[in-house]
């Protein structure tokens, strides 16, 4: 068997095994997305019901609140895999250790970033956003949610072998969202005033490639540094 | 071996990077005070106030140094952080977590000199401008860098952690300074290029002495840090030993 055949299957049967692994824990999976709608709910208490206040801040607060759901999630990302000693046996496996932090990164979109975007129209709804803007809200978030988890998992990987590991992670990462949060929230808004916003959308296609072929070597390099 | 190479192992000896920055010292020292206190008299006493600004825009003499070292500092820790990774050179690794800190001080610096100075020109000590922002995401990076290398107990493994993070920023840090730029301007724009200066001779060359005077306290500064470091984290060695019972006769 060549190691190119290995390394896709190995990526498949990862991609597989850490599905059911998070489908078995199922409500582990459920406590960033309800994070997500108590967060959002929250707006609304405390600025106030009105709907045009609510609707003009909605960009920003339903992308802070995807934001912070997923800084939740990541702790998890490798953590478990990283104690029981699971991700050692990937790194010594043979396969290169950047095509497992890619199959990670895709589950944990496929779990924690999708159903954002899933339930979206939800908040898009509680937050008097503007119908017409809807389907950009939905783009920028299907954009930019595996930006988050490529980029995320470089802090999730930095701290994996650390005991508290969940605070620092916050505080590494977010300042990497900036650009993410500005531009997605800009397109929105534009598209709430009536203006273009498809240059913010080719901004964040841009972002999401540069992001895929960049962020899985970072992520491998730190998973290495923290098996040593 | 290359000369390169040689230089790096050669400066990457503990002993010899000890005894080398001990004699250094008092030189890089002593060059900073006499720049600082030209600099300071120029800037202060000798140049006339500006025009609009008035008084006020003396700040600048602290300022625009302080945020040039904000980020040169950034840029040499992701230097020094590729060097440590990909040659495993622990100087570098020991340099680049002993610059933190003072880019971290100089970015706070030029935030507040900044807000003080806006106070009085614009009116507020703080906009979500787009250089006041992309700064505060700086001083957050290097803080994270920081946090991240106290969060780890074995040294070298922190100091390659906090290199990788570090070369992550850098590789980010433009994206993030574009889209604020972008997103919001209200701060002027740079007064000096290459191509040339806006700024009238008595003021330029203060606000150039302390320039150079910054880059010379962050040499002593790093220097005093980084030989602090080797000596706590060898402490057990003998080179350590011999130097301290030396010392203390």
């Amino acid at each position: 068997m060549s190691h190119r055949t290995g390394a896709s299957k190995a990526f498949l049967a990862l991609v597989r095994r850490d599905l059911l692994l998070a489908f078995r824990r199922r409500s582990e999976m459920m406590q960033p997305l309800l994070f997500l709608l108590v967060v959002v709910s929250l707006f609304p208490l405390g600025v106030g019901p009105s709907p045009d206040l609510l609707g003009s801040i909605a960009p920003g607060v339903i992308w802070i609140a995807a934001l912070l759901a997923t800084v939740l999630s990541l702790d998890t990302l490798f953590r478990s895999d990283f104690e029981d000693g699971t991700l050692e046996q990937f790194a010594i496996s043979g396969h290169p250790v950047t095509v497992i932090a890619l199959a990670k990164i895709m589950v944990h979109w496929l779990v924690a970033g999708l159903p954002i975007v899933l339930l979206s129209p939800l908040l898009a709804l509680w937050m008097n956003l503007p119908m017409d803007a809807l389907d950009v809200l939905v783009i920028t978030l299907l954009l930019g949610t595996p930006v988050l988890s490529l980029v995320g998992s470089i802090g999730g990987a930095l701290t994996v072998s650390l005991k508290r590991g969940g605070q620092l992670l916050s505080l590494l990462v977010f300042p990497l969202y900036v650009p993410l949060l500005i531009i997605a929230a800009n397109a929105v808004s534009a598209a709430v005033a009536g203006l273009p916003y498809s240059g913010q959308l080719g901004l964040m296609g841009a972002g999401l490639i540069a992001a895929l072929t960049l962020a899985p070597f970072a992520t491998a390099a730190a998973l290495k540094l923290s098996l040593e | 071996m290359n000369r390169f190479m040689l230089f790096i192992h050669k400066t990457g000896s503990p002993p010899w990077f000890y005894n080398f920055s001990g004699k250094l010292l008092p030189w890089t020292w002593g060059v900073f005070l006499v720049l600082l206190v030209a600099g300071l008299y120029l800037g202060l006493v000798k140049a006339p106030p500006d025009y609009l600004q008035g008084e006020s825009a003396r700040i600048m003499y602290i300022h625009v140094p302080s945020a040039y070292m904000s980020m040169m500092i950034y840029a040499l820790m992701a230097v020094m952080g590729v060097i440590g990774l990909v040659w495993h050179v622990r100087m570098a690794e020991i340099m680049m977590i002993s610059s933190a800190p003072i880019g971290a001080i100089f970015t706070a610096i030029a935030l507040a000199t900044g807000s003080l100075w806006g106070r009085p020109t614009w009116g507020t000590y703080w906009v979500w401008d787009a250089r006041l922002t992309s700064e505060l995401v700086l001083l957050f990076l290097y803080l994270g860098v920081i946090g991240l290398y106290a969060a780890y107990d074995e040294p070298r493994k922190a100091a390659r952690a906090a290199a990788l993070l570090a070369l992550v920023g850098v590789v980010n840090l433009p994206i993030i300074h574009y889209s604020v730029t972008w997103w919001n301007t209200l701060h002027q724009p740079p007064s000096l290029t290459s191509e040339g200066s806006a700024i009238h001779p008595s003021m330029l060359v203060p606000l150039l002495i302390m320039v150079v005077a910054w880059k010379f306290f962050y040499i002593s500064n790093l220097l005093v840090r980084t030989r602090l470091r080797l000596i706590e984290q060898d402490q057990r060695k003998r080179w350590v030993h011999h130097i301290l019972s030396g010392a203390d006769r």
